[in-house]
């Protein structure tokens, strides 16, 4: 993003003696440019003018000749023991200065980028008090061939005046957040502009087409704009302007200003040519390319790329084009466009390059289409500094401006001449006018701006207002900078960030009744909080899972399970899928738990996993602005995977833990039953427990296979973990846990509201019935006999509870039998139950039981 | 027949029955326990104490001295009873007392024999905040996490080319056959729910959506590639920016306490138009009080409400969203993203039950 010196900035706006960068930040923030960073003066310390009064030439042993100098810098000098101040001693080894010679110093204290932090230091038998600095060590380029002579750069300073001040090296630099929108935001221009918004400075706009001296037309390089597929019928470029510069040193480097401006905006200087192309694009926002005229054969044709063209870009990668790709081509040989120079707005090819043996450039400013530039960098993964500025829209008004800048510093710099005249391919449109109802930011921005304020507001962006039209409506041609602009809501923003959003004034609006919460919401809520008064601790984890954990969990092939979405880009490629079952990212949870000392972990989580019905998944893709027909949201909407919530828990180590206070429980099948039956019951869906044999990665033995009581269908799994999970996941013997489907028991869930029955005061009778049966009648389908017979007893439906008390194998019934124990609580509405009433039930109950089990009551 | 224990005293002797009468109160005074005081009623108020068998002796008596006889000694036999009960009571009290204080135990250490179980802090938290807007008069709506394209992104204005979808970060989905783009996605943010909520419910609609979002972002100290956001979305004739700033304020002061403030800074969504930041004024920001982000947020782009059937000539609308995770490190001082995300116990246990 871009950084913003302030002695840049000042270039374009007024700027208050004293600002800061962090002023600078709060004054942008009101007007949306956001602060990302700023970055630290370069050189921190004394860094100060000197002049050297003596250079003693000392030759070394290890063949080197350093100069012992001693070096005024004015106040800095230091104290000797007459109480006089005295010149610096200074080692140095570069060569390229004499007595009288105004250079850099870093005194003891200063910190030079790298960071480089200088002291006082014995070295070649004397104490270098101090640093006679290069560019390269200032941080202003790479030149590392001499230390720094001021004059050479045209300055001049008593000693021991302040040289960051003087060389800028001292300021802070204000990186701000461009929002995709405010592509003219990526220029001092712009941003000056944007500061003067926000505080009134003055601005001077430089980049307006009409401060560019006019120029010869016609006779420059010959260019030509073709687009034989234009991207939704927007041509690839409509303004293309190029311009001959000859006799440049174009390999030089550029002056030092322009470095130092470049090292802070965050760019490396290279070459003159290069150097001043980055410096006009950072000032103006133009992006510009510089071309070695004698690689360059006219005619230069913009035009799209045939599919399999290859370019061998600057930064060494031959790229395989497509059809979509914008390119800059020349005529080698009468081969009109037949050889590639660079990706438009992207990058230029290495063939076209400026190089050290350059001495004539062809300047080329031009405006793409930012759709075009944005699919080519991302298809070639490419983002430059040009195509950042172009995906957001560039002036199109700009290049002339720009080129003539080039052309101003190359000459002043390089030594060049340019062209009398320069190439101007302009297809470019006028901009909109977009017509705004005059009220239309105060209705939706709740100020009551005035109509003057309005068009002011306009106006002070660049839009020309003009009266004509409509009354109410305010008529503004948006200024070329701002493609941004092309509704009037656009300009309802202009106004109320102008005018500032501070005076927005806070008003709750006042809501319809509405109906609270929705049945699932609720069932979520009352779900969740009766686990955690169970006991359980509630976890999130990832939904992102791979085949292999179900390997681990021993999920066969081809169970549902492994029917999962795939992501394109995984985070990780061994957790490519989405979970099809809360349990696997649950145990991990588990797992992460114990290993941190956690031994006992008791955890539950609530979540969506994703079922994908169809083979391949593909959804319509449709452009926005417009509402799709309803058969088309209807196949949105079957594209989108099923996504159910399931709840799951985990329940491993102690249940209840042992203490002073007396033994505690290991948790088991029970628990993990226990538990799974808690959301069913705060739900209030009835569901049956069946065995289940089969069901990795549970026990064979030791689960449930949770079934809607209504209709068998299934609800989840409850029971103890399989022994070999529990090994190969390092959990406490014994784990259990559970997984239901949530969606499943709400949509089973009564709807109306639960009817009362009348609680009896009549007394109660109590009967105990123990059951022989055979050992593998299920004790849940013996307790469905029991509760059926009482219910067909004469005295009626008298059973208020049954429960399960007591469960006996032994010699007393017999190998391959058990005996079930049940206490029944029997009270009549009515009236008190009579013996025989009782007995009956009894009676009933046996025989029940006995037709559907064989069973006997016990002797 | 028994033998009789006390010497014979006659039923007409006052004096005799005096002394019988203070013999026993003496002995019941000086019982220490119950166990003396029954032994103290057996020898002075039992079937065979003095008193006792002088009432046997009435029945023998002439008739004349019956009735003296019977008044002497119901009314020594009475004054016995009475006192014995008396000091019955009183030792029975002490005995208890003594139990309570022998039963006492050491109640300064819970037992932790039923353990403790929480919600997930980022649960409670989009919980809290689903009911001061559902106190609002606002509802909780709710949409998919694998979200087709056009809900996450084309029906929320952004272009399939704009930046700002390129800015998401985002998730893509595999449709399973070579060649064919599933156009699915993890959504990036709860706004697709807007959208949803739009084309499905009568206007106007307030509603807000906490849920789990998706970025690919790896796991750090300040960032997770899921994480939870809640959107807010009110459509309605008449809606203006004051509007929604006067709901954000509501809002922080419900999550921030009565102090809060808030402040709007222009800013870029696709979605809406204009567009703002919203900073909440933090004062235990690191480095002295200040603003930080907490959200973005912005009058519902006109574009938007057209792709979802509502017309923006008629209604207006205001929209925002911020992250679930910030507000809960904000809120509770936390400086680290993991803890969030781990699952650790210890982390849901420590926050989880705030009323």
């Amino acid at each position: 993003m871009p950084r913003i010196p302030l002695t840049w900035l000042a270039d374009h706006v007024a700027l208050p003696d004293g600002l800061t960068a962090e002023q600078l930040a709060a004054d942008l923030v009101r007007v949306g440019l956001e602060e990302e960073a700023i970055h630290p003066a370069a050189v921190t310390g004394p860094l100060v003018i000197g002049e050297v009064v003596e250079r003693t030439a000392e030759p070394q042993k290890n063949g080197k000749t350093i100069n012992w100098c001693r070096v005024d810098v004015g106040a800095h000098n230091e104290a000797g023991e007459d109480g006089a101040l005295h010149p610096r001693g200074i080692v140095c080894g570069a060569h390229n200065f004499d007595v009288g010679d105004r250079v850099v110093v870093a005194l003891p204290g200063a910190v030079l980028p790298g960071p480089f932090p200088i002291a006082a230091r014995k070295t070649y038998g004397h104490v270098s008090d101090g640093m006679i600095c290069s560019a390269r060590e200032l941080g202003l380029g790479d030149d590392h061939d001499g230390i720094i002579v001021i004059s050479r750069l045209g300055l001049d300073a008593e000693p021991g005046t302040d040289a960051r001040a003087l060389l800028g090296l001292g300021e802070d630099v204000l990186e701000i957040n461009v929002t995709p929108d405010r592509g003219y935001c990526f220029s001092m221009r712009g941003v000056a502009r944007e500061y003067s918004h926000a505080t009134g400075a003055t601005f001077t706009d430089r980049g307006l087409a009409a401060s560019v001296q006019p120029v010869g037309e016609g006779e420059g390089v010959a260019v030509e704009i073709e687009d034989a597929a234009p991207i939704d019928g927007v041509a690839g470029a409509d303004r293309f302007v190029a311009q001959v510069v000859r006799g440049v040193t174009a390999a030089a480097p550029s002056p030092t200003w322009m470095q130092q401006r470049l090292t802070q905006a965050g760019m490396r200087p290279i070459s003159l040519a290069v150097d001043v192309t980055n410096y006009v694009m950072l000032d103006l926002g133009q992006p510009l390319h510089a071309y070695d005229l004698s690689q360059v054969a006219a005619p230069v044709v913009v035009r799209r790329a045939e599919p399999g063209e290859r370019l061998t870009t600057l930064d060494g990668v031959t790229r395989t084009l497509v059809s979509e790709d914008l390119l800059i081509t020349d005529s080698p040989d009468g081969r009109r466009a037949g050889r590639v120079l660079g990706l438009a707005g992207v990058m230029g090819g290495a063939a076209s390059e400026v190089t050290a043996e350059t001495t004539d450039l062809l300047i080329e400013a031009a405006h793409f289409d930012p759709i075009t530039i944005a699919r080519t960098a991302r298809r070639h993964k490419l983002p430059s500094e040009a195509s950042r500025r172009f995906e957001r829209g560039v002036d199109p008004q700009l290049p002339r401006v720009a080129v003539a800048r080039v052309v101003e510093l190359l000459v002043e710099h390089g030594g060049g001449v340019a062209d009398a005249t320069l190439t101007d391919v302009d297809r470019t449109g006028v901009p909109p006018v977009i017509a705004l109802p005059v009220d239309l930011p105060a209705r939706l921005v709740g100020v009551p701006y005035t109509e003057d304020e309005v068009r002011a507001t306009l106006a002070a962006i660049g839009c020309v207002v003009d009266d004509g039209g409509e009354p109410g409506t305010v008529r503004a041609r948006v200024p070329s900078w701002r493609p941004d602009l092309t509704v009037p809501v656009d300009l309802v923003e202009e106004v109320a960030r102008l005018r500032g959003y501070d005076a927005i004034p806070s008003i709750v609006p006042t809501a319809p009744v509405g109906r609270g919460l929705t049945r699932g919401q609720r069932a979520r809520r009352a779900v969740a909080t009766a686990l955690a008064e169970a006991g359980l601790v509630e976890t999130l984890s990832y939904p992102f899972v791979g085949p292999g954990q179900l390997d681990v969990l021993g999920v066969p092939a081809g169970d549902a399970r492994r029917r999962a979405v795939r992501l394109v880009n995984p985070l990780s490629d061994e957790q490519p899928e989405m979970r099809t079952t809360l349990l696997v990212t649950l145990l991990e949870t588990a797992g992460r738990n114990i290993g941190r000392g956690i031994s006992d972990v008791s955890l539950f989580e609530l979540g969506l996993v994703t079922l994908p019905d169809d083979d391949v998944l593909a959804a319509p893709a449709l452009p926005g602005g417009a509402r799709p027909a309803d058969d088309v949201l209807d196949r949105i909407a079957r594209a989108v995977p099923a996504q159910p919530r399931h709840v799951a828990g985990v329940l491993a180590g102690a249940r209840e833990p042992s203490g002073w206070w007396g033994p505690g429980r290991r948790a088991d099948h029970t628990d993990a039953i226990e538990a799974a039956c808690l959301v069913a019951d705060v739900v209030g869906t009835p569901v049956a427990l069946r065995p289940e044999t089969d069901h990795m990665p549970w026990h064979p033995g030791r689960t449930a296979r949770l079934e809607l009581a209504g209709d068998g269908t299934l609800v989840g799994y409850a029971g103890e973990l399989h022994p070999a999970v529990v090994s190969a996941l390092g959990l406490p013997a014994r784990a259990a846990a559970f997984e239901v489907d949530l969606d499943v028991l709400l949509a089973a869930a009564p709807t109306e509201p639960l009817q009362a029955r009348e609680v009896s005061t009549f007394p109660v009778a109590k009967e105990d019935i123990a059951l022989v049966v055979d050992a593998a009648v299920p004790a849940g389908d013996v307790l469905a006999a029991v509760r059926a017979g009482a219910a067909a007893s004469p005295a009626g439906d008298i059973l208020e509870d049954v429960r399960l008390f007591d469960v006996y194998t032994g010699a007393q019934v017999g190998a391959g039998r058990r005996s079930l124990a049940f206490s029944l609580r029997l009270r009549a509405p009515d009236r008190t139950l009579t013996a025989e009433e009782a007995a009956g039930v009894r009676e009933s109950v046996v025989a029940e039981a006995g037709r559907r089990f064989g069973a006997v009551l016990r002797a | 027949m028994s033998t009789s224990d006390a010497p014979p005293t006659s039923p007409l002797d006052a004096d005799a029955v005096d002394r019988a009468v203070e013999l026993a109160l003496d002995a019941f005074a000086a019982a220490s326990d119950l166990d003396e005081l029954k032994s103290a009623r057996l020898a002075h108020a039992g079937d065979r104490s003095a008193l006792s068998l002088a009432n046997r002796e009435i029945g023998r008596l002439a008739p004349a001295d019956k009735a003296t006889a019977g008044k002497l000694l119901g009314r020594a036999r009475a004054q016995v009873n009475a006192t014995l009960a008396q000091r019955q009571a009183e030792l029975e009290a002490e005995r208890d007392a003594r139990v309570l204080v022998d039963e006492a135990v050491d109640v300064t250490v819970r037992s932790e024999r039923r353990p403790r179980g929480a919600r997930h802090p980022l649960e409670s938290l989009q919980e809290r905040i689903a009911d001061m807007f559902v106190a609002m008069g606002w509802e909780i709506a709710e949409g998919p996490e694998l979200e087709a394209e056009w809900f996450n992104f084309d029906a929320l204005n952004f272009g399939v080319d704009h930046p700002a979808r390129q800015m998401q970060d985002t998730f893509f989905v595999d449709s399973g056959a070579p060649g064919v783009d599933s156009h699915l996605v993890l959504r990036t943010h709860t706004s697709p729910v807007q959208a949803r909520t739009l084309l499905e419910r009568e206007l106007p609609v307030y509603i807000a959506c906490p849920g789990k979002v998706f970025r690919t972002d790896e796991l750090d100290a300040t960032h997770t590639p899921v994480f939870h956001q809640v959107e807010g979305l009110a459509v309605d004739k008449g809606l203006t920016m004051a509007h929604l700033k006067g709901t954000l304020d509501h809002f922080a002061r419900a999550i921030f306490g009565p102090e809060a403030r808030t402040r709007l800074r222009p800013s870029f969504f696709p979605f809406t138009e204009p567009s703002a930041e919203m900073d909440l004024w933090f004062p235990q920001k690191k480095g002295g009080a200040g603003w930080i982000e907490w959200g973005g947020c912005g009058m519902v782009n006109p574009n938007v409400l057209r792709a979802c059937g509502v017309d923006p000539e008629v209604y207006s609308g205001f929209a925002f969203g911020m992250g679930i995770e910030r507000t809960l490190m904000l809120r509770h001082g936390i400086a680290d993203m993991h803890d969030m995300v781990e699952g650790d116990a210890r982390f849901s246990l420590q926050l989880g039950t705030e009323i």
